[in-house]
């Protein structure tokens, strides 16, 4: 195991997930243009199917599911703008993604509140010797 | 010749972005953040640099992942702001500074940096945010820009050592340019905030001031912190922090921080900002 696979909640994106992601992130990539927001939004289900993505990342981005992209090799600033696109904040993207099943307001509640502490946030393996 | 003036490392939070383009930059939350960059603005004021050159992160706008470049510069007349996947900020096209462009480029080759030269270039938030904080909303930038890309997207990142070291290149590159001109450096992203994952929202304030008063103080320390360090610490995206480094890098060894202001939350991040000036030998 590498050591940063030890930091809780974390997909760190290495050139392992990078590979495996690359056609989720190619997809992500086309929407920074018109035509590809329009291609997504309009024909979504052909339209994903043109990149080389795997059936399962194809289901996860029709499900809308951010930590599943993100464990199949999708880089969060990529896949954020398919969030962006249905008009989702980084905080309402934040709040889909927290384990708590937060919202939104409660999500920007904790930021206001100082954000996630690193208190228990740290390392996997002292949670589970805590 | 050209001289650095000055370094400064500040976030490049898209909200701000947003915010200051909406004109909606006002009211409790965002108060605290408009009198702390005001400083800022004043620097810019009082120095009036003719360049900035700002090192910064793509976040999949310009570049994909067809190709993953650990360095690069723009080399271009004009970088416009880039759609990012919500259109363009409308924002002034930057005006960049081709001769200066080509002068870094052949010198940090030439110190076996081989960097990537982009002739066409979109720049996006993680340049002109920075740019917005400093100079608010003119009706074009009052310098030129030249902008320098770390490649911040994939692990593993450029070292910091190798950051911080590229820094130092620049610099010898600026200081060789017979131009009389006055160029400021300015580091962006970070520090600690983390987008992604069950994680999402990580703040660290502690470790990002300890970090930050080692950029400042013993930056030969500060360059060699892990990745894993900089990603378990101030969360995963917090390893833009690297970036703040090639800034240091571009200073005296000694410098006077003449400003500091550190605020939780913008958006979802630590805003960190940060001036220093060289200490005269």
């Amino acid at each position: 195991m590498k050591d940063y696979n030890d930091i809780p909640g974390t997909y760190v994106f290495d050139i392992t997930m990078s590979q495996k992601g690359y056609g989720l992130n190619k997809f992500c990539e086309t929407l920074n243009r018109e035509e590809g927001r329009e291609q997504f939004l309009n024909n979504e289900d052909e339209y994903l199917k043109t990149f080389g993505m795997s059936e399962e990342q194809q289901e996860a981005v029709k499900k809308r599911d951010i930590n599943k992209m993100l464990e199949l090799g999708g880089n969060i600033y990529y896949v954020f703008k398919i969030a962006a696109v249905l008009g989702h904040s980084m905080q309402a993207v934040g709040a889909m993604m927290s384990e708590e099943g937060m919202t939104e307001k409660e999500f920007q509640q904790m930021m206001i509140n100082g954000g996630r502490p690193i208190e228990g946030n740290r390392s996997k393996k002292e949670n589970n010797n805590g | 010749m050209a001289k650095i003036i000055g370094g400064i490392g500040t976030s490049h939070i898209p909200t701000v972005g947003k915010v200051i383009d909406n004109d909606e930059m006002h009211g409790e939350y965002w108060e605290p953040f408009v009198k702390g960059i005001q400083p800022a603005r004043d620097w810019m004021k009082k120095n009036k640099p003719d360049v900035c050159i700002v090192v910064y992160n793509d976040h999949g706008s310009n570049f994909s992942l067809k190709d993953i470049i650990p360095f690069g510069i723009g080399m271009g007349e004009k970088f416009l702001p880039a759609d990012e996947g919500y259109g363009r900020r409308n924002v002034p096209t930057c005006e960049g500074y081709p001769t200066l462009s080509a002068h870094i480029a052949e010198s940090l080759i030439l110190d076996e940096f081989d960097i990537v030269m982009s002739n066409e270039l979109d720049v996006d938030h993680g340049l002109t945010v920075p740019l917005s904080i400093m100079y608010d909303q003119p009706t074009e930038w009052p310098c030129k820009v030249i902008p320098v890309y770390v490649g911040v997207v994939q692990y593993p990142q450029p070292r910091g050592n190798r950051c911080y070291n590229l820094g130092k290149a620049i610099r010898k590159a600026v200081d060789s340019f017979p131009e009389d001109i006055n160029v400021a450096i300015l580091g962006t992203g970070g520090l600690s905030h983390q987008l992604q994952g069950q994680r999402a929202g990580l703040i660290n304030q502690d470790y990002d001031k300890k970090w930050l008063d080692g950029l400042v103080n013993t930056p030969e320390i500060t360059k060699d912190i892990s990745h894993t360090e900089l990603l378990r610490e101030a969360g995963s995206e917090g390893i833009e922090a690297i970036m703040w480094l090639v800034m240091r890098g571009a200073m005296n060894q000694e410098v006077e921080e003449v400003y500091r202001f550190m605020h939780t939350p913008v958006s979802n991040t630590n805003y960190s900002l940060t001036i220093l000036e060289n200490k005269e030998k």
